[in-house]
């Protein structure tokens, strides 16, 4: 297995730039998530490491194999690359066995060790083998792709939002599933998804990507931690931006008193706040709020407040076993660290 | 490729709209209102509504009666009620005249197209009923509604497009009809024209005439289109449809199966019976297994051709139409629809005009012929090469590739498993129409060359109906098996 290098990479449709010379190292034997909203140009991204579609400008190096660059590029069934697509697109007329051994060399196509090993790294059970793709659910069409897509010993595994056909359930279980397969063969893998769940949960690196830029590249808990910009903080998390005045490693705001990070600048600012880092307190310290709306989710709550005496809304998340009575006054600090971002025209809460 | 398909295709239209310009307007305007034109225009609006109505009406209700009661024996009578599509309309009207003349006339030829050509409402009626959720129907009483209520409100509604659909269908292949009727001595623009051309030696006649069942056609057509366009898939969101539970006929199921076991006997039983009989006649007297042969040769010969030349042409027109959709694409394949909806007479008496006049050579040959049928008949190629095409999406293409097969891999592991059975199935559909088409065969094909039907049609003429019969039951034969295949397919895709 190989990593990827990726360079520059720059392509037009018409007049609209999908990517704009983009950067990106995808380390060997790692997972990598491409996050971003729809029409972002991550598609596109996988579709040029793919060699789908040709770049105007740029470079991808799988190692140091030069795959792709202006005028040269290696055409897709050279490249050996795995590609597991939205809703598996498996062959329909062939039996898994066969689809998943599409790319073996005839001989070994007829031995069964590869095929039953590869269906074990999938979590598939045997005797799925000699069935049709639409006899199967649609995880385990996701699984047979990977299967498939594995089969030949790839350099590069390319995942185009696999799971979101899958219900929410499913698409955990089948995430985890592909994502411990792909660990367990050693691939280097991009995972191309909307869902933020998804991406910080399964990948290795999460690379935000927002109209054909890449804005942060980085491992999931620094990106959600601390993100590039409050755009990118919405995106990957519910958040709390509320605007501030910072001194030294403080910073004052609606919440009160709060610890930045290292390297914030003096001045105004506007803070970043999970919900999850707001406690709620029956009395005592802390900034005095009404609670409005409680969600209920089970294993946790999120919980609207008003700060008093006039606002504004703020919204924690708090576990399921401690949940306050909507209408009762309660008392919030902040546990850890607040993210430090440039003071905005006007800031709002979120 | 494609556009010179759709030109091809385009020459019957062109050649009745440039007629009816080139004439100008005072001539054409003699020539169309005149007391013989009224009265076939009568003739021909009143059978092409009345076996529209009759066909909706006797579709529907036994599509009902199969599909969503418990009348004893549902899939034998499925198979037998969707049976009549094998056995050509000139076929049944032969069963019928040869046994009693009381047929002719405005009554029995009504009664005798409806007894052809209902299957047309029947199967798409079937399949959609088969098609309900369940889960509409009972909402529907969930909400207060009554058992006849929730037909006449959710049921019906949703039937109307596969009715619609079939009845204009059913009136378009009328206005083409031309052997069942003739036989019948039931006079319309199709016999007329043909009586024009052949006896009265009148083209200029004919070709005005042809001009007025074109706009007849036109008018069908453009019903069609919108009826088309406004149609939506019956079911949304995923997972299997659930059957409903049959309605419960009780006292009634003795009377339905009556009714049943009645259209049966009239549309297949009458008919066969008689070819039977007939086939015992012409046995005991001559039976010319030569003849019988080059002609059963010669049908199959065309019919392969027919098929290999109409799927080769669609294939191109298909491709474009689902890889590359865009104004242009789906205008060339919206016109191809046309030829298929003009009269085989009409492309006939355009194609010998055409090519007397400006490609003398191709006159009288049996290229001319298959250009003929190809009009006819690619809709009906287009049809199933289209959803093949469709079956075989881009994507699976790039995961070939990904997978390290090149384009010819690709094409051969991948796009043509998929897409061959869909081809298949339309070369088989023009083959099937091909080996018992009538009209076009009797203008068009060579001097010396004589296929089932045109064999079949000149015994008829000289009234010897036990030496017709025998070409008769090859063609029933024939098409028997493949529009088992084709319900069956229908069955399935449901």
């Amino acid at each position: 297995m190989t990593g990827l290098t990726i360079r520059g990479l720059t392509k037009n449709f018409g007049a609209v730039a999908a990517l704009a010379g983009v950067d990106l190292d995808v380390p060997a034997r790692s997972l990598t998530a491409i996050l971003g909203p729809s029409g972002c140009g991550k598609t596109t991204l996988l579709r040029l490491v793919a060699g789908f579609t040709t770049p105007d400008a740029g470079t991808i190096r799988f190692g140091d194999r030069l795959v792709s660059e202006p005028h040269t590029a290696v055409p897709p069934q050279r490249r050996r690359i795995g590609y597991v697509p939205q809703e598996g697109a498996l062959f329909p007329h062939l039996r898994v066995a066969d689809n998943i051994t599409f790319a073996l060399p005839r001989a070994a196509r007829r031995s069964r060790d590869r095929l039953a090993e590869l269906l074990d790294l999938v979590e598939l059970d045997a005797s799925t083998a000699d069935r049709y793709p639409h006899e199967l659910s649609g995880g385990q069409q996701q699984r047979v792709a990977l299967a498939r897509a594995l089969a030949p010993d790839p350099s590069i595994v390319l995942l185009d939002e696999p799971f979101s056909s899958l219900d929410a359930n499913l698409r955990l279980s089948t995430g985890r599933t592909v994502a411990q397969a792909l660990h367990a063969a050693g691939a280097t893998a991009i995972l191309v998804t909307h869902d933020q769940d998804e991406a910080l949960s399964l990948a290795d690196q999460v690379a935000v990507m927002r109209a054909g830029h890449l804005v942060q590249v980085g491992p999931p808990g620094t990106v959600y931690a601390t993100p590039a910009d409050p755009a990118v903080a919405r995106f990957v998390g519910d958040a709390v931006l509320l605007p501030a005045v910072i001194t030294g490693r403080t910073a004052r705001c609606a919440l009160g008193t709060v610890t930045v990070r290292d390297g914030s600048a003096d001045g105004r600012a506007q803070v970043l706040i999970r919900p999850e880092q707001i406690e709620i307190l029956d009395g005592g310290p802390g900034v005095p709020a009404t609670v409005g709306a409680v969600t209920y989710f089970g294993h946790d709550a999120t919980v609207t407040m008003t700060l008093q005496p006039d606002g504004p809304d703020i919204t924690a998340r708090v576990t399921g076993t401690r949940t306050p009575h909507p209408g009762s006054s309660v008392h919030l600090t902040v546990n850890g660290p607040a993210t430090a971002f440039p003071a905005l025209a006007s800031t709002a809460s979120s | 490729m494609c556009g010179a398909v759709a030109l091809v295709t385009a020459v019957p239209l062109l050649f009745v709209v440039g007629y009816a310009v080139s004439v100008g307007w005072d001539e054409a305007w003699r020539l169309i209102v005149r007391p013989r034109v009224g009265e076939l225009l009568v003739n021909t609006t009143e059978l092409t509504l009345g076996c529209m109505l009759l066909c909706a009406v006797l579709g529907s209700a036994a599509a009902w009666l199969v599909h969503r009661t418990d009348l004893p024996g549902r899939k034998v009578w499925h198979v037998l009620l969707a049976a009549p599509l094998a056995v050509p309309a000139f076929v049944t009207s032969f069963g019928w005249v040869s046994v009693t003349g009381a047929v002719e006339g405005y009554g029995g030829a009504l009664l005798i197209v409806t007894l052809a050509y209902y299957p047309l409402v029947y199967l798409p009626v079937a399949a959609t009923l088969r098609g309900l959720d369940p889960a509409l129907e009972e909402t529907a009483r969930s909400l207060g509604l009554g058992s006849w209520a929730v037909f006449a409100r959710v049921v019906l509604p949703q039937l109307r497009p596969a009715v619609l659909g079939g009845a204009l269908l059913v009136g378009l292949h009328l206005l083409a009809e031309f052997g069942a009727l003739q036989m019948l001595r039931f006079p319309t623009f199709t016999t007329a024209i043909y009586d024009q051309y052949r006896s009265a030696y009148d083209a200029q006649a004919a070709n005005m005439l042809a001009g007025v069942l074109v706009a007849c056609c036109a008018v069908l057509l453009f019903a069609e289109l919108r009826l088309r366009g406004r149609r939506r898939y019956a079911r949304l969101g995923s997972g299997a449809a659930r059957i409903a539970p049959p309605a419960r006929l009780g006292l009634w199921s003795a009377p339905a199966l009556l009714a049943v076991l009645g259209v049966v006997a009239l549309a297949l039983g009458v008919p066969l019976a008689s070819l039977a009989h007939w086939l015992w006649v012409g046995a005991s007297t001559a039976f010319p297994i030569e003849t019988l042969l080059r002609t059963t040769g010669t049908a199959l010969g065309l019919g392969v051709m027919a098929a290999l030349v109409t799927t080769a042409c669609a294939l191109p027109v298909a491709w474009l139409a689902v890889r590359h959709r865009g104004r242009v694409a789906s205008t060339l394949e919206r016109s191809t629809y046309i030829g298929n909806s003009l009269p085989g007479i009409v492309v006939a008496l355009a194609l010998i005009t055409v090519s007397i006049r400006f490609v003398q050579p191709a006159y009288q040959t049996t290229g001319l012929l298959l250009a003929a049928y190809m009009i006819m008949f690619l809709p009906r190629a287009l049809v199933s090469v289209r959803a093949a095409i469709a079956q075989a999406q881009p994507v699976l293409d790039d995961v070939a590739h990904s997978l390290g097969a090149g384009t010819v891999a690709t094409l051969r592991r991948v796009t043509l498993p998929l897409v061959a059975p869909g081809v298949a199935a339309g070369a088989a559909l023009v083959f099937l129409a091909v080996v018992t088409e009538l009209t076009a065969t009797l203008l068009l094909s060579p001097t010396g060359t004589h296929t089932l039907a045109t064999q079949f049609w000149s015994e008829v003429r000289d009234v010897d109906y036990g030496a017709a019969a025998p070409y008769a039951v090859l063609m029933v034969l024939i098409s028997a098996p493949a529009t088992y295949l084709l319900t069956a397919t229908a069955r399935r895709s449901t």
